[in-house]
């Protein structure tokens, strides 16, 4: 009984990711020859092709670790991840997880964590479009209905924080060449935000993450504001405010229905 | 819709295969090049600078659209979400050329990143051919379908893979993409003669050639084994047999390949007017049949 197309395929995905496995029966050079260089060639196309897929993604990466380190690890990644879908655009996401579990990688303390900004910085790369509004929107909102506004942030808009100086560290290793620690060497928060076509990388001020986070989930400036200065008491709101349109970060304000009836309904 | 003059057809001209490190050479020089072509997943993004250099690209030249990932030699159902996408990029920029590979690439463990062949039985070319007429109805354009590169053989095969191609064809009205590098590839790597099997091609199908470059390796036996590998020029030996198989389809759409270590703007070009420079000798042959793009594969819907 000769294998089903299925049964074929099924073997053949199996040996070509594991490569403990023999070459399946049935694949032959001319002649019906061996085929084990022949399968080998397909074997290293996958890994080859999903390493440097990864080095791409994750240039910086790289650039801290040394080619040969960065191949051995995406190498060692590719064999327990293969890519979800034919999108290589997404494929890494979860390399930054995978390096902070890296044992050999332990050493260097923000290696995951200039990974986790660089799968940010690629994810703000190809974000859905949108415009910024200028802070001039809020003009419109009466003072006292302030805080009940809902800012819509920018699809793009990513954020990050790190117990290591990550944006300094990515932002000193754009390329090649002797580089000084960051100075002073501190945690930092980041907002990676595409608002045109460059992605923009921001550190942000005390609470600023707090305050950008909450707004992304859906909380009113008021609430924003309270878990910002929960977070940082030295909180700035003008600054952090002025900040977050400057960066091209906010794409609509907006009153909430909810405190617009109620608006309506008591005079 | 695009806000664009530029047709959408692809003249029978070299065109040269689209790399973000070209995007600002091609926008600023206007370089004369027929069309460009794209991979269709590396503009699967939502949005951002693929796009909007993509956009500008259009409005200036036709594109060809070449899936690489819809792994339409499986024998797994298709990827639905995947056909939704390609049918998006047909709509948002109306490709003169819509093409995919006699391969596989998706299976349990996920997508394997690889084009990777097929046994040639009856069994698969049933499998291909209803994939052939799922991508064709869902993402609503005929579909050009590539000869592959493969690095062995399997006992299973009982079609020799022109057979396949040609059945594929006939029987689902979908158009051919002869690879011509694929051709030198597979036919070093299993020791037949690439000249018969392009006279044994269908020409009547071809709607595409693409040309591009290999790498050499050897076998289990230290025999010299091919790899394509879209890093170098067109070997002069794929520029002999595209002449050939320039005598058998006539002038059609040709596409440079170059994938890896992706030479600067001038050196791409220059592959594409030596491509151009063949293209245009049997355009004006008194009796060549000079096969305009739009007569096999418009941008008619099915």
């Amino acid at each position: 009984m000769a294998p089903t197309l299925s049964e074929i395929q099924a073997a053949f995905a199996a040996a070509l990711v594991d490569p403990a496995l023999p070459v399946p029966d049935g694949l032959c050079g001319p002649g019906g020859g061996p085929a084990a260089r022949r399968f080998a060639v397909y074997r290293n196309n996958v890994v080859v092709g999903l390493t440097e897929a990864l080095r791409a993604r994750f240039p910086v990466t790289d650039r801290l670790v040394g080619p040969e380190f960065f191949g051995a690890m995406a190498r060692a990644y590719v064999a327990a991840h293969k890519p979800a879908s034919p999108l290589l655009m997404h494929y890494g996401d979860d390399l930054p997880d995978f390096i902070a579990a890296f044992e050999p990688a332990a050493i260097i303390v923000y290696l995951a964590d200039v990974a986790r900004l660089e799968a940010a910085w690629s994810q703000a790369y190809h974000a859905a479009e949108a415009v910024p509004i200028g802070i001039a929107a809020l003009a419109a909102i009466p003072t006292d209905e302030l805080a009940s506004v809902h800012l819509t942030l920018h699809p793009s808009l990513r954020l990050l924080h790190s117990a290591h100086p990550v944006a300094s560290i990515w932002a000193a290793h754009q390329t090649d060449g002797p580089v000084m620690p960051p100075e002073p060497w501190e945690p930092e928060d980041v907002l990676v935000v595409r608002p045109e076509a460059e992605v923009l990388v921001h550190r942000l001020p005390a609470g600023g993450l707090a305050f950008l986070a909450a707004l992304e989930a859906g909380a009113p400036l008021g609430v924003a504001v309270e878990r910002a200065t929960a977070a940082a008491p030295a909180f700035d709101l003008p600054r952090n405010l002025a900040g977050a349109f400057e960066a091209g970060a906010v794409i609509a304000a907006s009153i909430s229905a909810a405190v617009q009836a109620l608006a309506e309904t008591c005079p | 819709m695009l806000p664009t003059s530029i047709a959408a057809a692809i003249p029978a001209r070299a065109g040269v295969g689209l790399k973000p490190e070209h995007y600002r050479a091609i926008l600023e020089s206007a370089p004369d090049v027929a069309f460009f072509e794209i991979h269709a997943e590396n503009y699967m993004g939502a949005g951002g600078p693929p796009h909007r250099y993509l956009e500008a690209i259009r409005a200036r030249y036709p594109i060809s659209l070449h899936g690489v990932g819809l792994s339409i030699g499986a024998d797994r159902a298709l990827d639905r979400e995947h056909l939704a996408r390609l049918r998006g990029l047909v709509e948002r920029y109306e490709p003169g050329l819509f093409s995919e590979h006699l391969a596989w690439s998706t299976h349990d463990t996920g997508f394997l990143n690889d084009l990777l062949p097929v046994p040639y039985t009856r069994a698969t070319l049933e499998r291909v051919c209803d994939h052939v007429d799922e991508a064709q109805e869902a993402v609503g354009r005929r579909m050009l379908l590539e000869n592959p590169s493969t690095y062995l053989v399997f006992a299973e095969s009982t079609i020799p893979e022109v057979d396949f191609l040609a059945e594929v064809a006939a029987r689902t009205g979908c158009g051919l993409l002869l690879d011509v590098n694929n051709v030198e590839v597979s036919a070093t790597n299993h020791g037949y003669d690439p000249t018969a099997y392009l006279d044994a091609f269908p020409a009547e199908h071809v709607g595409e050639i693409h040309l591009g470059g290999f790498a050499a390796t050897t076998d289990d036996r230290g025999a010299r084994l091919l790899i394509d590998a879209h890093g170098s020029p067109v070997d002069d030996r794929v520029w002999a047999l595209y002449r050939h198989a320039l005598g058998l389809c006539g002038a059609v759409p040709t596409l440079i390949e170059w994938d890896n270590d992706v030479p600067a703007w001038p050196i791409l070009h220059a592959e594409a007017r030596r491509a151009d420079a063949l293209l245009a000798r049997v355009a004006a042959r008194p009796h060549g049949e000079r096969r305009a793009a739009e007569d096999l594969h418009g941008t008619h819907a099915l």
